[in-house]
């Protein structure tokens, strides 16, 4: 029978995050993402030059809600964003850090602008892969904040987010100047999505330094509309959309250990399954579902997840050890 | 929407003038707007008043790729020799403007088209002129489609031009125009691409009415599944109008900045 392979008009856009010293940074290791011409996993079309990567989420303040079966993995290091970061690198192998700024939220530690800078400056020095860095979901706060975090990585090229339609202009602003790259979300509407990355190039900022955030649902809770609002996403890239032919991410850990599946003790739900490996399966299967919809970067938090992820990636991507 | 730019031809007067004179700058700046404006890809006609064609066309194709580089472009007359003296300068993959049904003129062409890889544009005319339906239109380019494929040309490359004349002498054509476009996308598989001059349809109008025509004309064609048009590339709302109709007929993913995002590709 004749193989039937689908020509697409148009790629996705690759992007490189991070930068080693000759291209102005300190980083040992850069990523690449994106640059698919066709969909994942496809055996035989050579579709993805680019596997996709995991990152690991840090935090610059000890997590006040996470689970033991979460926090245990990471000990006291919890305490240290650096020795965090350090450690999810060399004993977990994350590809990047993500590093979520969420002390600075007037709800938590408010923390200034100035204090998320000096956090920062310890993580670049701590690991040498590249980095994603958030804010606290505080709007206002994190505009404060951006900036001088766009400032201590000048030269970096991390990835920065997260632009929303009602506020990019300074974290656009922010990224354009320090040379980074930025997050667009636009919860679960494609038309949304696309209008934001016009706003965002509105501002000279280049598509091709845009990766796209849909939202993430954990598995039961709304995964499949952003599923298919991801495969739409792609299918429109690949049709020559350059408004949302830019890779995706997906923050996986953030939403799965939301859930009650992950979070319940045995002494709740002892016919669910042993607490201790509830969570990371569930992140797992989270992770794959994501992966096969076209995500291009996972963040994760789960060293078990991430491990039993890493290992799905190679065997999908036929990579050899 | 494919966008063929018609500005470069010698019926209109400031080319003429420009070709009589060998002025480039006329040319160029006639390019560079069309592209800028939208256009995919640029018509040339050296006109009917020359004395030189081949050496006119030659010049003008030479002073366009000068201007805009690697866009495309339609190599439009009917002079054999011509079409080959601008088809082999073409940079990129050119467009043969036009074939019509008769066998003696496909032959040649699609010959050409096969040696310089080009697309071709393919009129539902032949000795007996234009087809006054639908049916007559369709066997005319089932006609057109038969002749490439026996030369080896990809049905993919084939645009059929379904050949609509001036609202005010032939006003029952149009229906017939609208409904050939609709009917050739069943016809082949891959089916071929279909094309208008979209201008002639008001040629003859008043002139404070014939960008209208032409818009509502374009919608209605768009709706009916045109993909290309040789037409005023620098009419906004002509090309307005177009990118307006594929969003509609969901050729394009919606946005509030749709007409920027078209324009942004």
């Amino acid at each position: 029978m004749e193989r039937v392979i689908e020509k697409w008009q148009d790629s996705i856009s690759e992007l490189t995050l991070g930068a080693a010293k000759e291209s102005g940074g300190t980083r040992a290791n850069t990523v690449k993402i994106g640059g698919e011409t066709g969909i994942y996993f496809l055996k035989g079309e050579d579709a993805c030059p680019n596997p996709p990567v995991i990152a690991m989420e840090v935090w610059d303040m000890e997590p006040e809600n996470w689970t033991d079966a979460l926090k245990s993995n990471f000990g006291s290091a919890l305490k240290d964003p650096a020795e965090w970061a350090r450690m999810c690198v060399e004993k977990f192998k994350a590809d990047l850090i993500c590093l979520r700024l969420a002390s600075v939220h007037p709800d938590t530690k408010d923390s200034s602008a100035e204090e998320a800078g000096k956090t920062l400056e310890k993580v670049l020095k701590a690991v040498s892969v590249p980095l994603i860095i958030v804010g606290s979901g505080s709007h206002e706060k994190d505009n404060d904040v951006v900036v001088r975090c766009g400032e201590v990585a000048r030269g970096e090229n991390c990835l920065f987010g997260i632009a929303a339609r009602e506020n990019y202009k300074t974290l656009t602003a922010a990224c354009l100047s320090g040379g980074h790259s930025i997050i667009s979300e636009a919860p679960i509407d494609i038309n949304i999505a696309k209008q934001l990355n016009i706003l965002i190039c509105d501002m000279q900022f280049p598509p091709e330094k845009i990766v796209i955030h849909h939202a993430t649902g954990a598995l039961g809770y709304g995964l499949e509309y952003t599923y298919s609002i991801m495969e739409r996403t792609r299918l429109a890239g690949l049709s020559g959309d350059r408004m949302l032919s830019m890779p995706m991410i997906n923050f996986v850990g953030q939403e799965v250990w939301k859930t009650k599946e992950a979070k319940a003790g045995d002494e709740v739900a002892s016919d669910w399954g042993p607490t201790r490996d509830r969570g990371a399966l569930l992140e797992t299967a989270t992770a794959c579902s994501y992966l096969n919809a076209g995500a291009d970067i996972l963040v994760m938090n789960h060293p078990k997840a991430v491990e039993k992820t890493k290992e799905i990636i190679k065997d999908l991507c036929n990579v050899k050890n | 929407m494919f966008v063929i730019g018609e500005r470069i031809n010698g019926m209109f007067k400031d080319v003429a003038e420009a070709v009589k004179k060998k002025d480039k700058e006329v040319i160029r700046s006639l390019a560079k707007k069309q592209v800028a404006s939208g256009a995919n890809a640029l018509d040339v006609n050296v006109g009917p008043s020359s004395d030189n064609p081949k050496e006119v066309m030659e010049w003008l194709v030479k002073t366009i790729i000068e201007a805009v580089g690697d866009v495309p472009l339609a190599i439009d007359t009917t002079k054999k020799d011509v079409m080959e003296a601008g088809l082999s300068l073409c940079r990129r993959k050119p467009i043969i403007n036009s074939v019509n049904a008769n066998e003696d003129k496909m032959k040649p062409l699609f010959a050409l088209a096969k040696k310089y890889k080009a697309s071709v544009i393919g009129l539902t005319t032949d000795k007996s002129g234009i087809p006054k339906d639908s049916e007559g239109r369709l066997e005319l380019a089932m006609k057109i489609i038969a002749s490439a494929m026996e030369h080896g040309i990809d049905t993919s490359d084939i645009y059929i031009d379904t050949v609509i004349l001036p609202v005010n002498v032939a006003q029952a054509h149009v229906k017939e125009v609208l409904k050939t476009i609709r009917e050739l996308k069943v016809l082949a598989d891959p089916a071929p691409k279909t094309i208008l001059g979209l201008s002639n349809v008001s040629q003859g109008s008043q002139a404070h009415l014939k960008p209208l025509i032409n818009r509502t004309f374009l919608a209605m064609a768009i709706a009916s599944g045109l993909d290309a048009a040789i037409m005023d590339a620098n009419d906004k709302d002509l090309l307005d109008t177009a990118i307006t109709a594929e969003l509609l007929m969901e050729r394009q993913l919606y946005c509030d900045s749709f007409l920027d995002a078209y324009r942004k590709k």
